[in-house]
């Protein structure tokens, strides 16, 4: 074991002078950086208390966490009524998992009704209506915000992505054309000039007096910004299908959307996995910019809390809190894409 | 067949005067606010003493206050009060489109932002400027006698403007270390890179507690820039801006007369006519801005005077711990310059 170890080390990392020295410098970085950190962490830590003035051991004050845990999680949603949310999380998480266990001509109504009734389902329970008291997207935020707008925009912009590839590689102009156009201009803007747009601009254009929510405005900018990317990256999918695919499912009468939907789509997105996964990580992690427009997603939250006088000096342990949870998000969503990937390969089996 | 195109056209008129109406059915901003029910007040997003959630939710603050004494003189009811919290970059837009009744953000008063945004500033809530925070090792005492020194400042703002002025024209030398953020610079000032660490004064105080050791610092007397902070409300509504800025004024007339939240009721009892002009006894102040004639009252009652407001939310006693008296936040009558005009 440890022979193997040092012929492994001498093989890998001390092949040669720079190879060593590459190895010694990394090995130095790990110890002055590591230690520290634990030490400010956990060691020095403090853990239990009710006030900042708790915090006496000199590390990382994590009683701001879990004082302020409720708001990173929920935003100011009324406490009352933070089961709604809950329950909105659990039938989609139940609904995902539900979703392994089913025989495969299932799952195509699992994923339409993901598609099309479930988020119907979240907004009644998070805003209310229909008995439930309404809660005013106003009060909503925190870590539940940054879901609600990521999950609204996979949803929302991977079949619109899908229809943009599709049109941009169609053989009628007019559609050609308009989803070139489309998709160049929203890659070609900023997403901070769309949440602006969203936000500010777009009250201005309607007469004073009608309102459209300022969440969905922002919501919808992103899904429709994301959806261009989307298609973007499908479209490479589509792309890298052999011609003789076409011809196949054309020689046996399939129209159109019968060759798209049963042939090419499932090829072409199968390939575009790692991608998509890219795209909706990127999106996971552009939901803060919205902090810019007002709203506080849990970034949101920690900046909002650090700001309360009795709290001040706390940004170093809620940025080290809101890191590991878009850490442990993005690391889930990328290994759920490993498994896809790996149970829809069929090219080396 | 033309039948069906009259039906169309009247239908379409029909649509078009629902739209025309839905537009014109805004009528002032007292009558929309009383017909919701409540207050939606545009707030920072944090602000340390100005407005401020806490873990629970409430919001509190200088700006906070100004919002809840609107709602107290529109309502009766201080706790009335939606709060919005905007960006500095959104904020005037929110409030133009008509998202946001009124904006208290501690928002600089400026000519510019007056006359060219279509809004109306109603008064100023706090005296801010900027100032300089130096160890105290370092045996500076006044601001004309840095010399040579690296300030630590957030790129950006007016701050990083007003510091070069300000060196330039009392002719010293000086060496900007400029941040993206106000943690980062302070932690650069607390760390040793700098000599000095600059922002407005209040933010001084708030910054101050985030360091090492907060006693080890000194706020240099001197201020360099002017930045009154006050609310602000759309300019195309007269008496809804005098609705704010008497909410404002009475606080600090009422902290003149020595009123305030703890000893009003017992005023009622008074003699002197001003008291009995602010509590609504005597002559009707609440009519000519379309008000119930309680309404200085339910502010004083339920927020309080100015100086319960300052202290309880800036003042010598919180985290802040801003002392008052030296500051322009102070009565006229004692040195400051809070003037408010009669209330009668």
């Amino acid at each position: 074991m440890l022979i193997n170890f040092i012929q492994w080390s001498k093989k890998s990392l001390f092949s040669n002078w720079w190879n060593s020295l590459i190895t010694l410098f990394c090995i130095y970085l790990l110890f002055s950086i590591i230690p520290p950190f634990i030490n400010w962490a956990i060691l020095d830590a403090t853990f239990s208390g009710k006030l900042k003035t708790d915090c006496t051991a000199g590390g990382a004050c994590w009683v701001f966490i879990s004082v302020w845990f409720e708001k990173l999680m929920y935003g100011f949603y009324p406490v009352e009524h933070i089961w709604r949310i809950n329950l909105s999380f659990i039938i989609f998480i139940g609904t995902i998992g539900f979703s392994f266990f089913v025989r495969e001509k299932y799952k195509l109504y699992i994923l339409f009704f993901l598609i099309f009734i479930f988020p119907v389902i979240a907004f009644i329970l998070i805003r209310g209506g229909f008995g439930l008291t309404i809660v005013e997207t106003r009060e909503w935020g925190g870590l539940a915000l940054t879901f609600i707008l990521a999950i609204f925009g996979i949803i929302l912009s991977f079949p619109l992505g899908v229809l943009l590839a599709l049109g941009r590689r169609s053989e009628l102009p007019v559609i050609k054309y308009f989803c070139i156009c489309f998709i160049e201009t929203w890659r070609g803007i900023p997403l901070l000039t769309v949440l602006f747009a969203a936000a500010v601009m777009f009250p201005l254009l309607l007469p004073s007096g009608t309102f459209v929510d300022k969440l969905l405005r922002v919501a919808i900018g992103i899904a429709i910004f994301e959806s261009a990317y989307v298609a973007e990256v499908v479209r490479g999918g589509l792309q890298s299908l052999p011609r003789g695919q076409y011809d196949a499912a054309k020689s046996i009468g399939m129209g159109y959307w019968q060759m798209n939907f049963f042939v090419v789509l499932p090829q072409a997105i199968k390939t575009v996995i790692p991608g998509i996964t890219n795209t909706f990580i990127a999106l996971l992690k552009d939901t803060p910019l919205i902090y810019l427009v007002g709203m506080a997603e849990i970034l949101g939250i920690v900046n909002m809390a650090k700001a309360n006088p009795y709290w001040l000096g706390m940004a170093v342990e809620g940025y080290v809190f809101a890191a590991i949870i878009f850490g442990v998000v993005s690391f889930i969503l990328s290994s759920y894409s490993q498994k896809l990937e790996k149970k829809f390969s069929t090219e080396n089996k | 067949m033309k039948t069906n195109i009259l039906k169309f056209f009247g239908s379409l008129a029909l649509l078009f005067a629902f739209v025309i109406s839905s537009v014109t059915a805004n009528a002032g901003t007292k009558d929309d606010v009383t017909k919701k029910g409540s207050l939606n007040c545009g707030v920072s997003q944090g602000v340390p003493g100005f407005s401020n959630a806490d873990a629970s939710g409430k919001w509190t603050g200088i700006d906070v206050d100004m919002c809840r004494a609107v709602a107290a003189a529109v309502f009766g009811d201080a706790n009335k009060v939606k709060y919005q919290p905007l960006s500095a970059k959104d904020r005037f837009e929110v409030l133009k489109s008509g998202q946001i009744d009124m904006l208290a953000r501690n928002t600089t008063w400026t000519l510019s932002r007056d006359a060219g945004l279509a809004l109306e500033f109603v008064g100023t809530n706090f005296y801010d400027g900027q100032g300089f925070i130096v160890r105290k090792a370092a045996k500076i005492n006044s601001a004309k006698k840095l010399n040579n020194v690296k300030v630590c400042v957030e790129t950006g703002t007016t701050t990083e403007l007003n510091l070069r002025d300000y060196f330039k024209a009392n002719n010293l030398k000086y060496e900007a270390v400029a941040f993206t953020k106000a943690d980062e610079a302070v932690a650069a000032y607390d760390a040793g890179r700098c000599d000095v660490y600059t922002t407005d004064k209040s933010g001084l105080a708030a910054q101050r507690t985030k360091m090492k050791n907060p006693a080890e610092h000194t706020v240099l007397p001197e201020t360099i820039s002017k930045e009154p902070l006050g609310p602000v409300v759309r300019g195309d509504d007269q008496n809804w801006k005098d609705i704010a800025s008497w909410s404002l004024y009475v606080m600090i007339e009422a902290e003149e007369l020595g009123v305030s939240s703890k000893n009003i009721d017992s005023m009622k009892s008074t003699d002197n006519p001003n008291i009995k002009r602010l509590l609504g006894l005597e002559g009707d102040t609440g009519k000519s801005l379309g008000l119930a004639p309680e309404w200085a009252y339910n502010i004083i009652k339920q927020v309080g005077n100015y100086g319960e407001v300052y202290e309880k939310n800036v003042g010598a006693n919180t985290p802040i711990g801003l002392a008052r008296s030296g500051s322009p936040n102070q009565l006229w009558t004692k040195g400051g310059i809070l003037y408010a005009p009669p209330v009668r």
